[in-house]
């Protein structure tokens, strides 16, 4: 197990520098590195002395080293923008995006797993069929969509829910927290609903197609030989088993949700980084970009991390392995 | 003497069936993909004709009046011409401007699925034919782009890249190839094993013809299904780009740049800036998932009983 | 002539499969008994219906498949009748099954002992956690697997396909059912372990007196196991009887044909014998006797379906030209 776990580490230590040494390329690729570090407005002369300050006179592979060197520090530029070191913009924001995207899976799960196990029991029934064509729907309505749409009808035209901004907050261990106060909640609820609703879509086909592969086994049938009530059959037998691939690809959605929060954000003027790296896009405030890129490419890869090792804990068969009687 | 005459069986087996007029029957017999169906078609119709059957052009800036901006559905415009939809703030026809974007939208979003497409089983058939190092490598490089949310590498290529209707299908293009190169090479791992294809290299035929035709027809099913998945995620992939300001430039307005433009009207009551070109975004990429879908559950060939 | 009531009483079973292309009559009008501690071999090829035989004593027919007439007395009750509720009390406790493939029966993500203290605590909710354990860790010495204790903790897939076989029939016998159905346990098994499979259950239902059905296609197994034998084909029973005059003298052409062509009972070097034509499809039945098309003795009689009758004793068959010349 730990050995897996090591294994995974090694793993993702590379996918980091792979994508890394890509950003970097890339950014070389495509435009002179200097844009990176220094604002655009810059005279010849600033160039001039920023190149030399910053070592770009010198071959690419030792920028490279500099610049990881530099990574590792948590040094990843100056923003344009802001005038601030581009890592502590996203790490003020990073809260904010994590809220919104921890409510948003967790509203996907507690609506979609019973919906899908409904569907993939009962696939006959009316009300099956009608949530089945439900999540074609959620599935196909863009994100940034269904946002307008919310906003139009709970803060415009009933004057439910605010339409933009977080609520108050409060700091828990120096993290600020809105999801802890009435009016946090209030703000919360929308852009959240919001992101929710493309995933459960996804939630409830899983569900509905693993149940359904699921009840049909020869295990579940010597459950019920047995004599065991219809709530342990499901609630133990079958939801065990389907409980594994839903888990994988819900981790997996996490770095989804994480990505699509930009489009919420900016709908609902949420202050995450994903409001931020759309804005900088659009400013070209490339240190702020460069920060986005690595922070994010980390973030997916702890996710599939975990994933991973949540996987092989909850399949006994990779956990211990094959072994003969 | 009267045999048992209850015993005999109910039906006589149907006559035979093609595999097509099977799957055509499988097909229709779910009313919601035939309506799915219908819309595409309806979709595609307009997308392709949108210059002959748009009332008004909504890109010849001669034949826009200003002052016919924000009007309500239903408004007439001095010459006559009623505005079904209503106008935008640059008065042009939202009718117009819908049934152009539609045609900008279904272009960018089939054109780079079917790279994507041509991409992607190019490289997923070398993987299954080649094996080794090569397969490796590849699906390596199509694991690392699953891992990544979509709109994540988009954003990034999009950064780097700049605007642009070119740079914009590059994108989609990079952010799709890879799921058609995992389904291609599933199938035609499948498919290699067969004895057809020991058969065909006894038979020294070359790679590529062993390929292409005997390898790919045995993966078109999945990947039919794939393609009809991925436009629909391109359409609604390159409409949020657009919305949200890096996708395409204005110069060739998609259904995202349309509503994004009617956002900043939706509070004071002007809706139908932003609603109805997201209502045919909504029709287009729901009747393509409609169709997707069907195609899905009909080839799937696990759940035939 | 029993003089005590039987077990249990199939009367004219019928489960039929309502299907897209048409009606299929798995079990078509299936009549037999099994009593106290006695064993019955149900014996017939795939697509015979002595699957959904055993599915259907249970009640766990799953659609387009369900009853569809008859009866099934076990214990005096009729289980076609019976609400749900007091099937599932039956199951694991009065009536037990075990099924063919061991890879799919056991739950792969459960370990053993929760498989095993459900199947007790269902039943017995007063059983205390422990003491269920308890009783768990008994039946799988009792089934003959070694270090009991630690097999308890352990996941499926950790066994041999013989020991996850074990493990089933140490499940199903758990409460002490007084019937057990074994759908084809050993086909999915090497041969050397079939035959100790085989030797296990003998044993264990005969300390216990549990009834036991056997179902299987190979008579080889029936020979050394059954009190009685019944032979099916197409959905109905073509003839019962005590397993030694079934064996010994087969009275249908099928019961005849199948048993002769058993290898071992062929000489070396002569052809080996066999029944000619194929199982009809289930949807395309002959009119009449099932067998008429396959059969060398059918004549135009044999346009009317026959009736299960006996011939010698309690040895019955359907055929209106059945082999009476090897009974003397």
């Amino acid at each position: 197990m730990t050995v897996f776990i090591l294994r995974r580490l090694m793993q993702s230590a590379v996918v980091l520098m792979v994508m890394s040494a890509l950003v970097f390329v890339g950014v070389f690729a495509i435009g002179n590195p200097v844009d990176i570090l220094i604002s655009p407005q810059a005279d010849q002369a600033e160039i001039a002395r920023a190149t030399a300050a910053l070592g770009l006179d010198k071959p690419l592979w030792e920028q490279y080293f500099i610049f990881v060197v530099n990574a590792l520090h948590g040094n990843l530029g100056i923003s344009f923008v802001f005038n601030e070191p581009a890592l502590r913009l996203i790490a003020e924001r990073l809260p904010a995006t994590l809220e919104l995207a921890f409510s948003a899976i967790v509203i996907s799960v507690v609506l979609g797993l019973p919906l899908g196990l409904y569907v993939g029991l009962k696939p006959d029934t009316a009300v099956s069929r009608t949530i089945a064509a439900g999540s074609i729907l959620g599935f196909s309505l863009p994100t940034f969509w269904v946002g307008i749409m919310l906003i139009m009808v709970f803060a415009v035209e009933l004057g439910w829910l605010p339409s933009t901004g977080r609520g108050a907050t409060v700091s828990v261990l120096g993290v600020d927290l809105s999801i802890l106060t009435w009016d946090g909640l209030k703000h919360l609820l929308l852009p959240a609903i919001n992101l929710a609703l493309s995933r459960i879509a996804l939630v409830i086909r899983l569900t509905a197609s693993g149940t359904r592969e699921v009840v049909h086994m020869d295990y579940v049938k010597f459950a019920r030989a047995k004599g065991l009530s219809q709530r342990r059959v499901i609630g133990v037998h079958v939801l065990k088993n389907i409980l594994i691939p839903i888990v994988t690809v819900l981790g997996l959605e996490t770095g989804a949700v994480i990505a699509f929060s930009v489009v919420t954000e900016t709908i609902f003027a949420w202050p995450g980084i994903g409001r931020l790296i759309i804005s900088s896009i659009t400013v070209l405030d490339r240190p702020v970009i460069v920060a986005y890129l690595m922070m994010t490419v980390l973030l997916v890869i702890l996710i599939n991390l975990a994933v991973d090792v949540l996987y092989s804990l909850l399949d006994p068969r990779v956990r211990y392995g094959e072994a003969r009687a | 003497m009267t045999a048992a005459a209850e015993d005999d069986v109910a039906i006589e087996p149907p006559r035979a069936e093609t595999p097509l007029r099977r799957f055509l029957a499988d097909f229709f017999a779910s009313r919601l993909a035939t309506v799915g169906l219908v819309l595409l078609l309806a979709v595609i119709f307009i997308a392709l004709f949108a210059p002959w059957i748009s009332p008004q052009n909504p890109y010849d800036l001669a034949a826009l009046d200003l002052l016919d901006g924000r009007l309500p559905p239903g408004s007439q415009s001095a010459d006559g011409l009623t505005y079904w939809l209503g106008t935008d703030d640059q008065g042009r026809d939202m009718l117009s401007a819908i049934f152009y974007g539609l045609r900008t939208s279904l272009a960018v979003g089939a054109l780079s699925a079917v790279f994507a497409l041509a991409l992607g089983t190019a490289l997923g058939l070398l993987a299954a034919y080649v094996g080794g190092r090569t397969e490796s490598l590849i699906m390596r490089l199509v694991d690392l782009q699953l891992s990544f949310p979509a709109i994540l590498v988009a954003l990034i290529l999009l950064a780097l890249l700049g605007q642009g209707i070119d740079k914009i299908i590059l994108a989609l293009v990079v952010v799709q190839w890879a799921y058609f190169a995992r389904t291609v090479r599933a199938s035609a791992l499948v498919e290699r094993r067969k004895e057809y294809v020991e058969a065909a290299r006894c038979l020294a035929l070359g790679d590529a013809r062993i390929m292409l035709h005997h390898l790919l027809p045995n993966c078109l099913p999945p990947l039919i299904v794939v393609m009809t998945v991925q436009v629909a995620h391109a359409i609604a992939l390159e409409a949020t780009l657009s919305f949200l300001g890096i996708g395409l430039p204005i110069t060739e307005p998609s259904l995202g740049l349309l509503i994004a433009n009617g956002f900043e009207y939706m509070m004071s009551g002007k809706y139908w800036i932003s609603f109805f070109p997201g209502v045919a975004l909504l029709i287009a990429i729901v009747a393509i998932n409609l169709v997707g879908d069907r195609l899905r559950d009909v080839l799937n060939p696990r759940l035939q009983r | 002539m029993s003089a005590a009531q039987p077990l249990l009483a199939v009367r004219d079973l019928h489960t039929h499969f309502f299907t897209r292309l048409g009606v299929v009559r798995a079990v078509d009008g299936v009549s037999f008994t099994v009593g106290r501690g006695e064993v019955l071999g149900l014996v017939g090829e795939s697509g015979s219906g002595k699957s959904v035989t055993g599915f259907s004593i249970l009640g766990l027919v799953d659609p387009p498949g369900r009853i569809a007439g008859g009866s099934i007395l076990f214990e005096g009750e009729d289980l076609t009748r019976l609400p749900e509720a007091r099937l599932r009390a039956l199951r694991g406790e009065r009536i037990a099954m075990i099924f063919q493939d061991p890879m799919m029966t056991l739950n792969p993500v459960l370990r053993i002992e929760t498989q095993m203290v459900e199947a007790i605590r269902a039943h017995h909710p007063e059983v205390s956690a422990a003491e269920a354990r308890e009783r768990a860790r008994d039946g799988l010495a009792r089934v003959g697997i070694p270090a009991a204790e630690e097999r308890l903790a352990a996941y499926p897939h950790q066994f041999s396909g013989g020991m996850r076989q074990r493990v089933a029939i140490a499940i199903a016998l758990l409460n002490r059912p007084a019937l057990l159905i074994a759908d084809e346990p050993t086909t999915a098994l090497d041969v050397t372990i079939q035959a100790q499979i085989l030797h296990e259950v003998r044993r264990l239902c005969a300390e216990s007196g549990t009834a036991l059905v056997w179902i299987t296609h190979d008579l080889a197994v029936v020979g050394g196991l059954a009190d009685r034998v019944a032979v099916m084909y197409a959905g109905r029973m073509v003839e019962e009887g005590p397993v030694d005059a079934v064996l010994d003298h087969p009275l249908h052409p099928y019961a005849k044909g199948l048993i002769g062509s058993v290898p071992s009972r062929n000489r070396r070097g002569a052809p080996l014998q066999q029944i000619p034509g194929m199982t009809p499809s289930p949807l395309n039945l002959p009119a009449g006797c099932s067998f008429r098309t396959r059969c060398a003795r059918a004549d135009d009689r044999c346009l009317e379906m026959p009736e299960l009758a006996p011939a010698a004793g309690r040895h019955l068959v359907r055929c209106f030209h059945p082999h009476l010349e090897a009974v003397s």
